[in-house]
């Protein structure tokens, strides 16, 4: 009766995962979703405590206690600015979680697995532990503790492809030889330093992707895990988890044109990548602004389009650019945003922090909405975004993001360009917009900058 | 080749096609709660963590089981509670919102 009644407890919360999944079609529906998925999730884990296997209580108590006060503040108090970080140590825990899963899995028949049940496993603590490091690596990375840029060394790509090889290698030695036990927790160090190897050399701006692969690889690992312990579930949580990674990971690769192997094997902008002609002298065609000037010329436009980015999130100025818009509209002027797939560190980053700072979510576009709406607006205002509104990407073939869908900012009829200073972005790539007859550069810090022109227009 | 294994790779393919549908469904808007959504619902190794440290594989597999049910549950409940927490974000205008009429 048991083993029925926590498949049928399985079948429920799968039902839940996937309406509540669904529900995310809509936001109006998505609380729901959630809630429903929730629901899911206590149904598997009440349903599962059935386990007959199951002997002793302490330690699960031990651990759902600890995890639940280690959620809590993960959950409830870690600031907005901070979800890139935050989802990069989450895809860590469960990369972990899964790992262990199948190494206790392995100590558990003494190494004397099955063949498609060892192929399984193995993969699984391959992918959990891989995923374990690459995901603490790339938090480090978004929190500033490594180097945001591609850290490289002679030969890397060799290194890594081969240490990836020998660690598959090792799976299917272990698949013939199972009870090779010091095979096996090789393969599981290797693939700890394997998960090193591969996110150390990406850079910041490439964090998309690769925030999004490591998902996918979580998702994997998790329905490997599905396999080895016959356990449907697990297979299908971790195809939603595993597919939703992957089909993120492609819509992020395409809206900056580049590959898979090119985002991992690419150490993006560590040789100084130039255009095809040298950029003109630093500063000579700046067309600089004071925040008055600005002001006046938001004030006087009928609409506007924001281009945040990731300078937005650094200098945490979502709150103030809601102000800003907010007495634009007072004053009758079209206030709309303008969101890159690839703005910021995370897809949906952006639409996340205008959320948070009450942007109603019908002013936010993406790229394909309002694209062709720049040649009708009067005022552009680029908060922190610096290679989504480069026109080297439509017009220098020889410019390293050539080919990448980027905002038509110069067909409107002003751009204010808010921005630290003239350095060029990550990969070091000389951005026209700002040396554009069109273009006003207001520099310094963008919330102080916007908290002034809010100043002015308050006036 | 066992008749679990393949029926596994079945549910895995229909799950693959089901969540492909769905997904490709969802708005950019959403795309960050998606993640910390599916990242909540990959939480679900926590039933495998269950068994591992519930069962008497031995200690060293009791503690693995142990420090896989903490990483699970930090997924499941730090997850479900983020993606609410910025789901509740996202709203339409207000109704007495700043306008033109102003």
């Amino acid at each position: 009766m048991r083993p029925q009644l926590i498949h049928v407890a399985y079948l429920v919360a799968s039902f839940c995962f996937v309406m509540g999944l669904r529900g995310l079609t809509h936001p109006n529906s998505a609380r729901r979703g959630t809630l429903l998925a929730a629901v899911g999730m206590l149904v598997a884990v009440v349903g599962t405590l059935l386990h007959r296997e199951i002997v002793r209580y302490e330690w699960i108590a031990g651990g759902i206690v600890l995890g639940t006060l280690i959620g809590i503040p993960m959950g409830l108090w870690i600031p907005m600015t901070k979800m890139p970080e935050r989802i990069a140590l989450s895809h860590s825990f469960g990369g972990l979680a899964v790992a262990l899963v199948g190494v206790v899995e392995y100590i558990r028949h003494g190494g004397h697995l099955a063949t498609f049940q060892m192929t399984a496993t193995g993969f699984e603590v391959l992918l959990g532990a891989l995923t374990f490091t690459g995901s603490l690596m790339a938090f480090g990375k978004l929190q500033g503790i490594l180097p945001g840029r591609p850290l490289t060394f002679p030969l890397q790509n060799a290194v890594t492809l081969s240490a990836l090889a020998a660690a598959v290698g090792m799976v299917l030695y272990l698949v013939f030889r199972p009870e090779a036990y010091t095979i096996f927790y090789a393969m599981f160090g290797l693939s700890f330093l394997l998960g090193i190897l591969l996110v150390l050399p990406i850079g910041g701006a490439d964090m998309p992707v690769v925030i999004c692969l490591l998902n996918s690889y979580a998702g994997l690992a998790a329905a490997a895990s599905g396999f080895a312990l016959d356990n449907n579930i697990l297979i299908i949580c971790g195809a939603l988890d595993g597919g939703s990674g992957f089909v993120l990971a492609i819509l992020m690769s395409r809206a900056m044109n580049r590959s898979f192997t090119n985002v991992l094997f690419g150490a993006f902008g560590t040789e100084a990548v130039g255009l095809a002609e040298p950029p003109k002298g630093a500063g000579a065609a700046v067309n600089e602004a004071t925040v008055e000037e600005a002001a006046e010329i938001m004030r006087a436009a009928s609409s506007v389009i924001v281009v945040p980015g990731y300078g937005m999130a650094v200098a945490q100025a979502q709150h103030v650019v809601r102000d800003l818009a907010g007495l634009l509209e007072q004053g009758g002027t079209k206030v709309r945003y303008a969101i890159h797939p690839v703005a910021g560190r995370m897809p949906g980053h952006m639409n996340v922090l205008l959320a948070e700072a009450n942007v109603p979510y019908e002013q936010l576009f993406d790229l394909d909405q309002i694209n062709d709406d720049f040649a009708s607006t009067d005022v552009v205002l680029v908060v922190g975004a610096n290679d989504v509104v480069n026109p080297a990407a439509k017009k220098s073939p020889g410019s390293p993001i050539y080919g990448m869908p980027v905002f038509n900012c110069e067909d409107s009829k002003a751009v204010i360009v808010l921005k630290r200073s003239m350095n060029p972005g990550f990969a070091g790539i000389e951005n026209e917009l700002f040396v554009h007859p069109k273009t006003m550069m207001v520099f310094g810090d963008a919330k102080q900058t916007l908290t002034k022109v809010v100043g002015v227009l308050k006036e | 080749m066992s008749d679990n294994f393949l029926f596994g790779l079945y549910v895995f393919m229909l799950a693959v096609f089901v969540g492909y549908q769905v997904i490709t469904h969802v708005p950019a808007l959403l795309h960050t709660p998606l993640m910390s959504f599916t990242n909540a619902i990959s939480g679900i190794s926590l039933v495998a963590s269950l068994v591992a440290a519930g069962a008497d594989y031995g200690r060293l597999a009791t503690i693995l089981g142990f420090v896989a049910v903490t990483c699970a549950t930090i997924n499941v409940v730090g997850g479900f509670l983020i993606t609410d927490r910025m789901l509740k974000m996202f709203r339409r205008k207000p109704g007495g919102r700043p306008g033109p009429k102003a």
